[in-house]
């Protein structure tokens, strides 16, 4: 076992962990905890495939930015532990459903990636993805400027109270 | 170096269980957390796919989707404050005016 693959495991146990304790917390501020961890995981994980700027933006953005919004909104409605109600009687139906669907894609990616073996990728610098980036989907990211505005505007119309203007 | 095929393994779980957290969960605001976690597995399995590959255009779209999911968490954080605000409650089985 390489140390890659050792880091790779300890990475990956510890999102699934995080993932299914979002699932069993109670409370939606552990909820957030949980996120949290499963977040700066997946960011080692992007950091171990040499993704470095990705990684730097997952903990920015997402650990950061993102998951404060959630748990100041959390704050702010004073949310508290969810009641237990009863499961849907779906639930039966899609759990068995649900796992068949994962070990059917476990099995279909274990053997489609045999075939695709080969392309050794070469060291990537963040400079090249900026380069990448600036150049050919210049375009494109000058649009999600205009799609953080408008949803900048939208939140604000949104969450404003009707009776102060 | 770590086979691609145990991260795309990985995030089928991830995703898969974000599912389940979409399913199962009660309170509408980890229900959206849930939704992120989904959005985190494809982001992985594109970032698998660039190291595959040899191509860094996945790291772009993922640049992309983190993007596009800081400005949906701000929407749609707006609207759980504007659902809270008309209807006291964040049980989604109590927001169903549109079933009743």
């Amino acid at each position: 076992m390489t140390p890659q693959i050792a880091v790779f495991i300890v990475l990956a146990a510890v999102a699934v962990a995080g993932a299914v304790s979002l699932i069993f917390q109670r409370h939606p501020i552990h909820s957030a905890l949980s996120l949290i961890v499963v977040m700066v995981a997946l960011a080692g994980l992007y950091l171990l495939q040499g993704a470095e700027f990705i990684a730097a933006v997952q903990i920015i953005v997402y650990g950061g930015a993102i998951m404060v919004l959630f748990i100041f909104v959390i704050m702010l409605l004073n949310a508290g532990e969810e009641e237990r109600t009863n499961v849907s009687r779906m639930a039966l139906v899609g759990v068995p459903l649900g796992v068949v669907f994962l070990v059917e894609v476990a099995y279909g990616v274990g053997h489609a990636t045999l075939h695709m073996g080969g392309a050794v990728a070469e060291a990537v610098s963040t400079r090249d993805l900026s380069s990448l980036l600036f150049r050919e989907y210049v375009f494109p990211f000058e649009l999600t400027s205009f799609l953080i505005l408008i949803a900048l505007l939208g939140a604000l119309v949104l969450a404003r109270r009707e009776d102060s203007d | 170096m770590v086979p691609t095929s145990y991260y795309l393994v990985l995030s089928a779980v991830l995703f898969g269980l974000g599912v389940v957290a979409f399913v199962f969960k009660r309170n509408i605001i980890t229900i959206f957390m849930s939704i992120e976690l989904m959005l985190n597995a494809v982001n992985l399995a594109f970032v698998a796919f660039s190291r595959a590959l040899g191509q860094l255009q996945g790291q772009v779209f993922v640049f992309f989707v983190i993007v596009v999911a800081a400005a949906e968490a701000a929407v749609g954080l707006a609207i759980i404050i504007l659902i809270h605000r008309n209807r006291q409650t964040l049980n989604v089985e109590q927001v169903n005016s549109l079933k009743d």
